[in-house]
């Protein structure tokens, strides 16, 4: 059995950071990503980015060595990307910081109202429910990192938690202050507009965790396998009929559903900003299924049935 | 904003400033665009050129800054207001600045002019606003005449100079002329409580222009250096060749 080569450069400087000799046909590329890290152990295999062209995309782990376009003596550029943080650490930090957040406004602890409002209740129900459907949104979130979702990527750059958490965090603070605000107005419409919204907002929440578990089943556990999704018994995942990111539509069904219960304009805005976000995520999701899928249903579009 | 959940990779490059290649080779542009920028740049030359004349005049008849903002008010919002347009310009492509950059510019300035000065009617005789508007006038001839020259092909080296250097005293000039300003302003806006929403009300939600005020002044030490140090970096490589790799993109 012949044995490859492997010399690895910097994409920018071009310098020789490696030179691995001795390695296996079929080695795969996270294989060669953990020798490279022997001689740089400052640069664990989630911050290697390793291509075939210095300006050219990521080889993926999965990629076997003899299967590339390479030589026997193959060159490897680098790219480090820094420093990585797991995806399941960032859900669970941006998802728990809301939840803790929105609790200290609702139980009104001291020095965000005023002193003789410390520790005081609201006396609208309709604040209560909305601290309800705000800490179990929030909850599922959790539940679901930890238990449905099945992550394509095991990383991402570090200064991304810090930017999602300050807006995660942000918002629900900004949200819980007029909620739970002694000065608080509930609805116009009343208990009608109270009892429509949260409607809107179950069923959203039902949609949406159907969504995960549909999505969650097209995967076997430890692959990166991916399929088109199909609407299952479920009628909640018959919404794949008419768009390829039911999961979205739903969670914008459901921040709609509780700016409504609300009637409170920081959440329309934040419905409208994590509106404007998942939009993007769609479009480029559906990109990548008609890109990937030669016979991806027609009549879908990205995120909002017929239209967007 | 949340990070991308479909791309955990590094997002896009984000663009601390300026053009990406200063007055070197331009992207190739249509006959109709390079016209019209040609047309908007001069355009708004001469009108910045008209704003300075007219400040210069004004001092020289009355001896005095007071009543000049009232003099050249209309001319600088106009001008001041249809730099708008230069968004769009980098939205369709004709310009390849990023948005973002170019729209937070644009936006400072907008809010100086139109909530500051135009709002806030007692602070428009202070010192602090002839700083920047002599700032800004100085600045504004000077980039819209090196883009003029740039698309004609025919870049006059003071221009260039002028460019990449004016900037290291009109900068922090302008900046301070700003800032005095806004804060100057502050007591009005306290005892009168302009632009602002208090609860109880029928939306929930509150907004206090005072506080708005003192977090936009905050907001300039973080961002001012940015800048600031950008141009130095362009100004470095436009007029002293040097090669400069930046640290991540």
């Amino acid at each position: 059995m012949k044995h490859y080569e492997v010399e690895i450069l910097d994409a920018k400087t071009r310098e020789k950071l490696c030179f691995l000799d001795k390695v296996e046909p079929q080695a795969t590329i996270a294989e060669i990503k953990n020798l490279f890290t022997k001689t740089h152990p400052q640069w664990y295999p989630a911050r290697q980015s390793l291509r075939l062209d210095p300006k050219g995309k990521s080889l993926k782990d999965e990629d076997v060595l003899q299967k590339l376009p390479v030589g026997t003596t193959a060159t490897l550029y680098f790219r480090d990307l820094g420093a990585q943080i797991s995806w399941v650490t960032v859900f669970l930090t941006e998802y728990a910081g809301p939840l803790f957040i929105y609790l200290l406004f609702y139980f009104r602890v001291p020095f965000i109202y005023g002193h003789k409002y410390d520790f005081t209740s609201s006396r609208h129900t309709v604040v209560h429910l909305a601290c309800i459907c705000h800490s179990f949104h929030y909850v599922k979130r959790l539940l679901e990192t930890l238990f449905v979702h099945r992550f394509s990527h095991g990383t991402m750059p570090l200064r991304n938690i810090f930017k999602n958490c300050t807006y995660y965090w942000g918002f629900a603070a900004w949200m819980a202050y007029y909620i739970n605000h002694p000065l608080y107005t509930p609805p116009t419409y009343g208990a009608q507009q109270i009892k429509l919204a949260l409607a809107i907002f179950v069923i959203c929440q039902l949609g949406n965790f159907s969504i995960h578990m549909a999505l969650r089943d097209l995967r076997p556990a430890g692959s990166k396998t991916r399929k088109i999704p199909y609407p299952t018994k479920n009628p909640f995942t018959w919404l794949f009929l008419l768009v390829s990111c039911p999961n979205y539509t739903y969670e914008v069904g459901s921040w709609i559903g509780f700016a409504i219960m609300t009637q409170c304009l920081p959440v329309a805005l934040f419905s409208l900003v994590g509106f404007t976000q998942m939009t993007i995520w769609a479009k480029g999701k559906h990109r990548s299924y008609l890109k990937e899928f030669r016979d991806y249903p027609p009549l879908r579009m990205p995120i909002i049935p017929f239209l967007l | 904003m949340a990070s991308s959940e479909e791309d955990g990779t590094n997002g896009g490059a984000s663009e601390a400033g300026d053009e990406k290649e200063p007055s070197g080779r331009r992207r190739r542009l249509g006959l109709a665009a390079t016209a019209w920028l040609t047309f908007y740049n001069i355009a708004m030359t001469a009108g910045w050129l008209v704003l300075a004349i007219a400040m210069v005049r004004f001092y020289m008849e009355k001896g005095t800054h007071r009543g000049l903002y009232k003099s050249i008010q209309k001319t600088l919002k106009f001008f001041q207001t249809v730099a708008l347009i230069e968004i769009v310009h980098c939205i369709i492509g004709i310009v390849p600045t990023s948005v973002l950059v170019t729209g937070v510019q644009v936006s400072s300035r907008i809010f100086m002019v139109w909530l500051i000065t135009h709002s806030i009617k007692p602070i428009q005789n202070e010192e602090s606003v002839v700083l920047f508007l002599v700032s800004w006038t100085v600045t504004e001839i000077t980039r819209y005449s090196f883009y003029t020259f740039s698309l004609l092909d025919h870049l006059p080296y003071f221009v260039k100079w002028a460019r990449y250097n004016f900037f290291i005293i009109l900068y922090p000039v302008g900046v301070a002329g700003e800032l005095l300003t806004i804060y100057a302003a502050l007591p009005y806006v306290k005892k009168s409580g302009m632009f602002s929403i208090r609860l109880p009300n029928k939306y929930n939600v509150s907004f206090d222009y005072y506080y708005f005020l003192l977090i936009t002044m905050a907001s300039y030490i973080p961002l001012f250096p940015q800048l600031y140090f950008h141009m130095l970096r362009q100004r470095r490589k436009v007029l002293h060749g040097e090669v400069i790799v930046e640290k991540d993109d």
